[in-house]
């Protein structure tokens, strides 16, 4: 077993138990803190299989943004620490059920996968993969059209926000 | 020449596939070595600042500074840092001891996260990604959330009030500083910031003079994410105590101070790799490894600039700070950013004195533009505030017409 692989292995275990930690935990900052955890450990995951884009993409998005606003609005409510209530309701049965059910599918059907035992080609160091995501987004024959959707959508959400700021005039 | 860094990396590598480890095994331990060095010497450099810090406010507040221990008061964070380590380490009571005990460690490593991306010198970075401009917004998103920590642990109504401040502040600031940051990616093609610094060539192609409203909207965002003043109002003595480090004493609290620092003088570092060429100067073709000396030179003026900043202009008021971030920087960054694009393309084939006088114009043009903008809507706020309103006296409300005898 290699030094990488030894390293991918803890990061995935972090990964994992930081998640476990943020449904099991019952101070919700705490939750929310250990689901940072857990999503920073998905960045590091990504930056094992190359892709530094999407990496920092996760930290930019999840954690910039939407852990900090779940943060934000956590300390705006009041006894995050203290929550009595029970964790488990009655059908955590089923819900385990399914779960595991759904996980043995999954490695059953990547186990017949023929090239789930293939490593990683080396890339060649002029391969730049953020030019070509870059020049995929805005070829014509590539996802020109979600790109610009998903802008569009965004635009309307912005201006949706700020009418809403507007007041009344 | 063989620059000595790379030299003494390759000796080491050299020597433990003597010893028969294996390539992975090698490359991890050299990484790891690489970051302790680098952050050891950044904090080192922090230690310095304390120092360069105190003298520099001493002088503009017309003082001597630390003159008593050393020559020129240059042991005195030494002594700083004693009496930080001897205090007493309090943690208030229903504070969150975890949550609490992490927010220094956060605040100071994010600082030190940035140190791996700036390009020291040619060959000399701590890790030369394609995609570091966004991985340098990705690492300011984090060291927000450290301040988020300390504030809601510290049990504390002020700390947590500086918190929430800090979030207003530092989300807002975000906006402008990545549109800008997008103007150096555009003109040099690339995300690495080591293309960005080999971009900038001749030092008249240095993206200040080709970009230097981006690089003053830059400064002020980069000024607003430190939090340092004019825009420490997550700080403000005046009105919160000490925001969202209230709480916190000794070295943890040196830590917060050390983080301040060293992230002013990280700000000064990525603003010469990224305006003034990082690395670039005399004879450093020849001698690669003078690039450091070169890096530190323009990251320490910088720091003076910001200094300078912060010790002449008040802090100021939480509307205006929003204010000035929505209605100011951003429609200035985002005009700016059409327009550097429109023309990058329209002059691509002109000759490069052309594209580059272009660039400065629209610059140029921009900035009066803005300003005149910003200065005629100051003069109608002041009107309005200055010309006389009406009073309730009786000539007023009834119009006296007729009665001119009385």
């Amino acid at each position: 077993m290699t030094v990488q692989q030894i390293l991918f292995l803890l990061v995935a275990a972090g990964t994992l138990g930081s998640a476990f930690m943020v449904v099991s935990v019952r101070n919700l900052v705490h939750a929310a803190l250990w689901l940072i955890a857990a999503l920073g450990g998905i960045a590091i995951l990504f930056v094992f299989l190359s892709a530094g884009f999407l990496a920092v993409a996760q930290v930019v998005i999840y954690i910039g943004a939407i852990s900090i606003l779940i943060i934000f609005t956590i300390m705006l409510t009041r006894n995050v620490a203290i929550d009595p209530g029970k964790q488990m309701n009655s059908s955590w049965v089923g819900a385990l059920i399914i779960a595991v059910a759904l996980f043995v599918l999954n490695v059953l059907i990547l186990s017949q996968w023929s090239e789930i035992n293939k490593t990683a080609p080396v890339l060649p160091a002029q391969y730049d993969a953020l030019r070509l995501l870059g020049l995929a987004l805005v070829n014509p024959n590539g996802y020109v059209l979600p790109f610009e959707l998903a802008s569009v959508l965004l635009l309307a959400a912005l201006i949706g926000a700020i009418l809403i700021a507007w007041g009344r005039r | 020449m063989v620059d000595p860094i790379n030299f003494i990396a390759q000796w080491l590598r050299n020597l433990m596939a003597g010893w028969r480890l294996s390539a992975g095994l090698i490359t991890v331990i050299l990484d790891v070595i690489g970051v302790l060095v680098l952050s050891v010497f950044v904090l080192l450099v922090a230690i310095f600042l304390v120092w360069v810090e105190r003298k520099v406010v001493a002088r503009f507040q017309d003082r001597l500074g630390p003159n008593r221990v050393g020559p020129y008061g240059l042991i005195q964070p030494f002594a700083d840092i004693l009496k930080l380590l001897i205090k007493e380490d309090l943690t208030p009571k229903g504070a969150d001891r975890l949550v609490y005990n992490l927010a220094p460690i956060i605040a100071l490593a994010t600082v030190l996260l940035l140190w791996a991306v700036i390009p020291l010198s040619p060959y000399v970075v701590g890790s030369s990604i394609n995609v570091a401009v966004l991985y340098i917004v990705a690492i300011g998103s984090i060291s927000t959330l450290g301040i988020i920590m300390a504030g809601w642990a510290s049990n504390n109504k002020y700390a947590l009030l500086g918190a929430f401040r800090t979030v207003a502040q530092m989300v807002s600031y975000e906006v402008p500083m990545v549109i800008v940051l997008l103007i150096p990616v555009l003109l040099s093609r690339s995300m690495g910031i080591q293309d960005i610094a080999k971009a900038q060539t001749p030092f008249w192609n240095w993206y200040i003079f080709l970009a230097p409203v981006a690089a003053a909207i830059f400064l002020i965002t980069s000024i607003a994410e430190i939090g340092r003043a004019p825009f420490d109002l997550t700080e403000a003595e005046s009105e919160i105590v000490a925001g969202f480090h209230i709480e916190y004493s000794g070295m943890k609290f040196g830590m917060f101070y050390a983080g301040e620092l060293l992230h002013a003088l990280t700000i000064g570092a990525l603003f010469s790799t990224l305006f003034l060429g990082g690395w670039r100067g005399p004879f450093v073709d020849q001698v690669p490894f003078l690039g450091i000396f070169y890096l530190f030179i323009k990251s320490f003026l910088i720091y003076y600039v910001i200094m300078w900043i912060k010790y002449s202009v008040p802090r100021i008021r939480i509307d205006h700070m929003l204010n000035f971030n929505w209605k100011f920087l951003t429609p200035i960054s985002i005009a700016l950013l059409i327009v550097t694009a429109v023309l990058d393309k329209v002059l691509q084939t002109s000759p490069h004195w052309v594209y580059w006088l272009g660039m400065l114009m629209a610059n140029i043009f921009i900035a009066l533009v803005s300003l005149s903008l910003v200065r005629r809507y100051g003069q109608s706020k002041r009107i309005a505030v200055g010309s006389p309103r009406p009073v309730a006296r009786p000539e007023n409300i009834y119009p006296q017409n007729s009665t001119s005898g009385d």
